[in-house]
């Protein structure tokens, strides 16, 4: 079937590839081996996913650690990906995104002497985690509402936007601190809200946030928070466009379109990453729900050079005393 | 069929896996990995462990389904692009026939959840079927159009209406215990088969094979599969020999669309017991490819099922440990398709020419 010249050239190039060194996962000093298992939307996000595999890159950096990373592409493959990792010796795994939380579980169960770690953990009412898994939650609502202050004082026709990715309780904890903190500042401010799907994809179609955006910009909104991963990607270009603003998320992402992104709410998954494995590598680890909110330094807003500029010191007081008053429990934050 | 055409048909699906192999080989090369390096972590992945083979048989189980509902349908001459729908539709059906089963024994439950699951697929699939009979409206349309029915109205009804309460995972409660199928782990270790308990191969397997043999059966056995295979080779002469063209080409459809609605006896009642939004990797769309590379015959399938659970399950394997995406997978997968397809073609057309060849040969001989 094949024409020998191409068997030939085929076969040599096996051949020599056989010598070139193929990339193991990247060695360490130290024989700590860790494995972090992706949401939708992958590496690559610029958001969510990011800013979990920024947090391992840092450990790895600080601590020597050897690691390996992936994305499944079905679901099956979550709980077939975290056992393949367990069973090859990973010392800790890391599985970024909710939709782990039933897989996580009951792999951690059958291999207790390794840790787990698990970001937006879906804590059932009354449930118990096994002592080597601890869930990460973050109090979005809290730094979303941070971000809806920014918002209501930057913007100039009193129309502002939020696009979600996947309609679901954990996005509505964004929308709702959003709005909360939006209506603190201008109480009758109208707010437009929409939603990119129903689906794990909605997290991931940047071509829908932006005809999303573009539709809400077209009617007089100046400002747009997105809560949708790499969907948010086409929102922040939208913003661009349009001369107006978007607000990042998870990730700071104000360095997307300089001057267009009037700052984003930062959800540090990569702190909280970083913590998981340092603990785990100095044996101080503690399974159970871990809940990180401002005062925890667990999610907050960016300024940086590419926003100091839009974020007056005006603003940037009236956040800052907002955000004393939540960690001061006097400002209470809605989270649905 | 001479012997020759025999190993023709036989070794082409073979012939262009080993093809296929060689190309991926060179994509491997081209982004820098070693293909040797590769391809032996990718089947040590497969067959390196009792462990794998036995994700190797779950993850060819529901490919089985939907390879049976696509390659059935094709005999009756319909392509059935909607088995993403309609395992949709058989599994939101087990699920929520499955949530409402709390005390109902296990010999009673199982069989009424497995019912259920193909009643659910077979009622989606009998909409375009009785389109194409009732209005002649191609199929193909239709059960894509109805694929995005199914995905949608599922996801509104899991997410709106079904979901456990208090979670964020667009996801049902669990099923009745009842109504789960045994893992196979437990039975396999007592025959001395090491299957790890956490292998989440299922009974459902079990199943599978029982609807390759009742393909077979149903279109080599029965003057129902005898009407459909004649309208599918010539609906004009089957209407003149007295089929009901119309009714076969509904039933047809509903049949195809019970062995998809069936792929939840795996994914809902032997593996994760519950049902979840958007659970289907393109399982539906797989299938199309499964009963191409099993020439549209139910051993075939049984037999291409396999390979693609060899290759998605040593496909996670590289995706995990090795530095290739798991897109050069995917690459593979399409490559491998699109072989057979030449490598069919190429091949029949071979044996068309040799045996015109021989029949002019005898003709000329007895004249």
């Amino acid at each position: 079937m094949m024409r020998k010249p191409l068997l030939a050239v085929l076969l040599l190039g096996i051949v020599l590839s056989l010598g070139c060194a193929s990339d193991e996962p990247s060695e360490g000093e130290s024989d700590f081996k860790v494995g972090m298992v992706f949401d939708v939307g992958g590496k690559g996000d610029k958001s969510f996913n990011d800013s979990a595999y920024r947090g391992m890159l840092n450990a790895a950096d600080d601590f020597g650690v050897e690691f390996t990373e992936f994305e499944p592409g079905q679901d099956a493959d979550r709980e077939v990906g975290l056992r393949k990792l367990a069973g090859a010796g990973y010392d800790m795994i890391i599985g970024v995104g909710f939709l782990f939380s039933d897989a996580i579980k009951k792999v951690a169960r059958d291999y207790p002497d390794t840790k787990f770690a698990c970001v937006d953990y879906d804590v059932r009412p009354g449930e118990e985690l096994p002592p080597n898994l601890v869930g990460l939650r973050f109090r979005e609502e809290e730094g979303s509402f941070l971000v809806g202050v920014l918002a209501a004082m930057h913007t100039e026709t009193d129309r502002i936007g939020f696009v979600g990715g996947m309609d679901i309780p954990l996005i509505h904890k964004f929308e709702a601190g959003y709005i909360a903190g939006a209506r603190h500042v201008t109480p009758g401010i109208s707010i437009t809200v929409v939603y990119a799907g129903t689906t794990p994809q909605a997290f991931a179609d940047p071509a829908k946030g932006k005809e999303l955006a573009l539709l809400q910009y077209g009617r007089g909104v100046d400002v747009i928070y997105h809560a949708s991963g790499s969907t948010g990607n086409g929102v922040i270009e939208a913003a661009r466009e349009a001369g107006a603003y978007a607000i990042g998320v998870d990730s700071n992402q104000n360095y997307m379109a300089p001057g267009h992104v009037l700052t984003s709410m930062v959800k540090r998954v990569d702190n909280a990453v970083y913590k998981a494995i340092r603990d785990a590598l100095e044996g101080t680890f503690e399974g159970g729900i871990e809940e990180l909110g401002l005062a925890e330094n667990g999610v907050g807003y960016a300024l940086d050079k590419h926003n100091e500029d839009l974020i007056t010191e005006e603003m940037t007081k009236a956040v800052e005393d907002v955000r004393a008053a939540i960690i001061a429990g006097e400002i209470e934050v809605p989270s649905s | 069929m001479s012997r020759f055409a025999k190993a023709v048909s036989v070794l082409s699906p073979v012939i262009a896996v080993a093809a296929a192999l060689l190309v991926g080989g060179l994509v491997v090369m081209a982004i820098g990995e070693s293909p040797l390096r590769v391809y032996s972590i990718l089947f040590r992945g497969a067959f390196g462990s009792v462990d794998s083979l036995g994700y190797v048989v779950f993850n060819a189980c529901p490919l089985i389904f939907t390879g049976l509902a696509v390659a059935f349908a094709f005999r009756a001459g319909l392509f059935n692009i909607g088995g993403e729908g309609q395992l949709y539709v058989g599994s939101f059906v087990c699920a929520w026939v499955g949530l409402k089963l709390g005390g109902v024994p296990a010999a009673l439950a199982v069989p009424l959840l497995v019912l259920a699951s193909a009643a659910g697929g077979a009622a989606w699939a009998a909409i375009p079927g009785f389109l194409k009979a009732r209005f002649g409206v191609h199929e193909v349309i239709n059960t894509i159009m109805l694929n995005f029915i199914a995905i949608g109205l599922t996801s509104y009804f899991v997410i709106n209406v079904f979901k456990e309460p208090g979670q964020m995972t667009p996801q049902t409660a669990e099923i009745a215990a009842s109504g789960q199928l045994p893992r196979l782990a437990g039975a396999l270790q007592s025959v001395g088969i090491p299957l790890p308990a956490a292998n989440p191969l299922n009974a459902s397997i079990l199943i599978a094979l029982g609807a390759v043999w009742a393909a077979w059966f149903i279109l080599n056995r029965t003057t129902l599969g005898y009407e459909i295979r004649a309208v599918g080779l010539n609906p004009s002469a089957a209407e003149y020999a007295g089929i009901n063209v119309r009714r076969m080409l509904v039933v047809a459809m509903m049949i195809s669309g019970a062995f998809a609605g069936l792929v939840a006896t795996n994914e809902i009642m032997g593996f994760r017991y519950r049902y979840l939004d958007n659970f289907s990797a393109q399982i539906g769309f797989m299938g199309i490819a499964v009963a191409l590379l099993g020439k549209n015959t139910p051993l075939g399938v049984l037999f291409a099922a396999l390979l693609f659970g060899v290759l998605n399950t040593g496909a996670l394997e590289v995706d995990v440990f090795t530095d290739v995406p798991r897109e050069l997978i995917l690459v593979l997968q399409a490559v491998t398709i699109i072989l057979v397809v030449v490598a069919n073609e190429v091949l029949t057309k071979k044996l068309r020419e040799r045996e015109a060849g021989a029949a002019s040969q005898a003709t000329e001989e007895s004249a």
